[in-house]
């Protein structure tokens, strides 16, 4: 039962970073049917910029405190500026190319990303420092720390923030508009080519948030770290139903459960054959489960062709 | 130039190597209603569609209020005055009718009127303000031609195009479109009608030209078109 809890926690916790990242993937999908494959790249580089400035900030000596915000948002307005070219430079001249032609740029954009991110930050793993004394909860036998409790309730608060946007405020009017319908949004006089560029922002934003939160998570950093997350949230997006933002946070929150029972009960299911470092594996049963059996996902329309 | 809201000269469309308008000449003056009637395939969205800036002419000249409008974006047009109903509806359907209509005040940023507007737009359609709140793809045809029409009213253009406003709609519901039209127009708004009911549009219009595969064939006050045996024979049946 104990054992039970604690994966809860942890998937929960995990799942959270997952549904901002899927988000970005689906708000994407859902305004101009593409695939952003680099968008994984996207969340590690603002990993790698927060866990820089972090490091530097705390070199010169600002408290940590301070420094954590400071570096976030710094982040935060790195991946945007990423997110905003990735569009205007990988995507936006192929807006009427076949539309393998831009999944194709996407992946080499995620190769050129790695690359990048590996020239400046090496190969090694970067450790996170040691900024707030981590205490931990028990709570039922399971152990939940500051730093779970702290992205839990900041990825949900995030996503709450994401939906009022969306649906309540002018921006969010015309993404929707943009999304079900580019020339009559552009009728209504709405820049689509405006409306494009603040999606791909906002889920650049969203996804340096989760890196530093996954960096946090796992108190380490690597350039490699974009591809297998990027994937999984991925799958969360295609789990919920892609283009559909509530079907984003469920299939981030489920993935994050799924992965986490799995891990914690995979020796027992083996009889010991198999660890919990075969953990990863379960994203992908799910993924092709998820094609096979219902592709539209569990909170998605059918998925129509796009004229 | 206070004449002429609209004035098109020799404007030519192509998609790809298809030439779909020909050169055309058209203008509309203030206030003034005008239908332009032809069959399938004639080039009238076409020449709609290039009038919002959705297409680009590929030679000719468009002058709105007296400048060009040959290289300003779709979405600019707007704030210019030029809405256009589009063929079809390209309504919201996912959105709730009030954000189908508030997306027609997108261009402008005066809260105050928007609102005032929001509801003169639901006297004027009685049947969506019951479903304000409701999502626009579950209405019916006709009452989702009066949020396409409503939506665009909501941009206060001074000129308003439709494109097949009637299309596709039971006889009482066209009725009841044409004389929203006709109180439009009343009203002072420049009209642009398209229509493949030839005979209600030159009924509601004041001049009206007659298009056929890319070129204006015949142009002239309403009665003399709804008049002349050429415009009897094709569009009226007689
Ligand atoms: N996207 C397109 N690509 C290629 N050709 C097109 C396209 N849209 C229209 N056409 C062609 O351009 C010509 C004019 O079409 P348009 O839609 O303007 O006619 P229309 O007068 O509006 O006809 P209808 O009354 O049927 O709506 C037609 O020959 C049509 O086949
Ligand atoms: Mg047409």
């Amino acid at each position: 039962m104990e054992i039970f809890l604690q994966q809860i926690i942890n998937g929960l916790v995990q799942g959270s970073v997952y549904a901002l990242v899927a988000l970005g993937y689906t708000m994407v999908y859902g305004i101009l049917g593409l695939i952003n494959f680099a968008h994984g790249e996207v969340v590690m580089v603002g990993a790698m910029l927060a866990l820089s400035a972090l490091t530097a900030m705390l070199g010169w000596g600002v408290p940590p405190l301070l420094a954590l915000p400071l570096s976030l948002i710094l982040a935060i307005l790195g991946c945007m500026a990423l997110g905003y070219s990735i569009e205007r430079v990988a995507y936006r001249p192929l807006r009427h190319a076949p539309r393998l032609a831009p999944l194709i740029t996407a992946i080499g954009v995620s190769i050129v990303l790695q690359n990048l991110a590996m020239m400046i930050w090496g190969r090694q793993y970067h450790a996170f420092p040691q900024l707030i004394d981590n205490q931990s909860h028990l709570i039922g036998g399971a152990i939940i720390n500051d730093i779970q409790i702290i992205i839990f309730v900041m990825a949900l608060a995030i996503m709450a923030s994401l939906m009022v946007v969306v649906h309540r405020t002018r921006l969010g009017r015309a993404m929707r508009a943009v999304a079900e319908n580019q020339h009559a949004a552009q009728l209504m006089g709405v820049d689509i080519n405006r409306v494009i560029s603040v999606t791909f922002m906002l889920g650049s934003a969203l996804a340096a948030v989760a890196g530093l939160m996954v960096s946090a998570n796992y108190g380490l950093a690597h350039y490699y770290m974009g591809f297998l997350l990027g994937l999984k949230a991925f799958t969360a997006a295609v789990l919920g139903g892609i283009g559909n933002l509530r079907g984003a946070m469920l299939g981030g929150l489920l993935l994050g459960l799924i992965e986490s029972l799995g891990a914690g009960y995979i020796g027992d299911m083996t009889g010991g054959f198999l660890g919990s470092n075969y953990q990863d594996v379960f994203a992908f049963f799910v993924l092709i489960a998820v094609l096979v059996f219902r592709p539209s996902g569990l909170l998605g329309e059918r998925i129509a062709e796009r004229a | 130039m206070s004449d002429r809201l609209l004035e098109i000269r020799d404007l030519q469309v192509a998609y790809g190597g298809i030439h779909a308008v020909k050169g055309i000449d058209l203008h509309i003056a203030p206030g003034e209603l005008v239908a332009l009637i032809g069959s399938n395939g004639a080039g009238k969205t076409t020449t709609l569609k290039t009038l919002a800036g959705l297409l680009h002419p590929a030679g000719g000249q468009i002058h709105y209020d007296g400048n060009s409008l040959n290289d300003i974006a779709a979405h600019r047009r707007v704030t210019l005055g030029i809405a256009l109903v589009p063929e079809g509806r390209g309504i919201f359907a996912r959105l709730t009718i009030a954000d189908n209509l508030l997306m027609g005040a997108y261009s402008r940023n005066d809260q105050h009127e928007i609102a005032t507007d929001l509801e003169r737009m639901y006297a004027l359609f009685p049947r969506l303000a019951e479903r304000r709140n409701q999502l626009a793809g579950t209405l019916s045809g006709g009452e989702q031609q009066m949020v396409a029409m409503a939506r665009a009213l909501m941009s206060r253009p001074r000129l308003l195009m439709l494109d097949e406003p009637s299309m596709g709609l039971a006889p009482l519901m066209v009725q009841k479109i044409f004389e929203t039209i006709r109180d439009i127009a009343a009203l002072g708004m420049s009209i642009l009608l398209v229509e493949q009911n030839a005979r209600l549009a030159l009924q509601a219009a004041n001049r009206g030209y007659v298009m056929e595969s890319g070129t204006i064939t015949l142009s002239g006050a309403s009665d003399e078109l709804l008049g002349s045996d050429a415009v009897q024979r094709a569009y009226l049946g007689g």
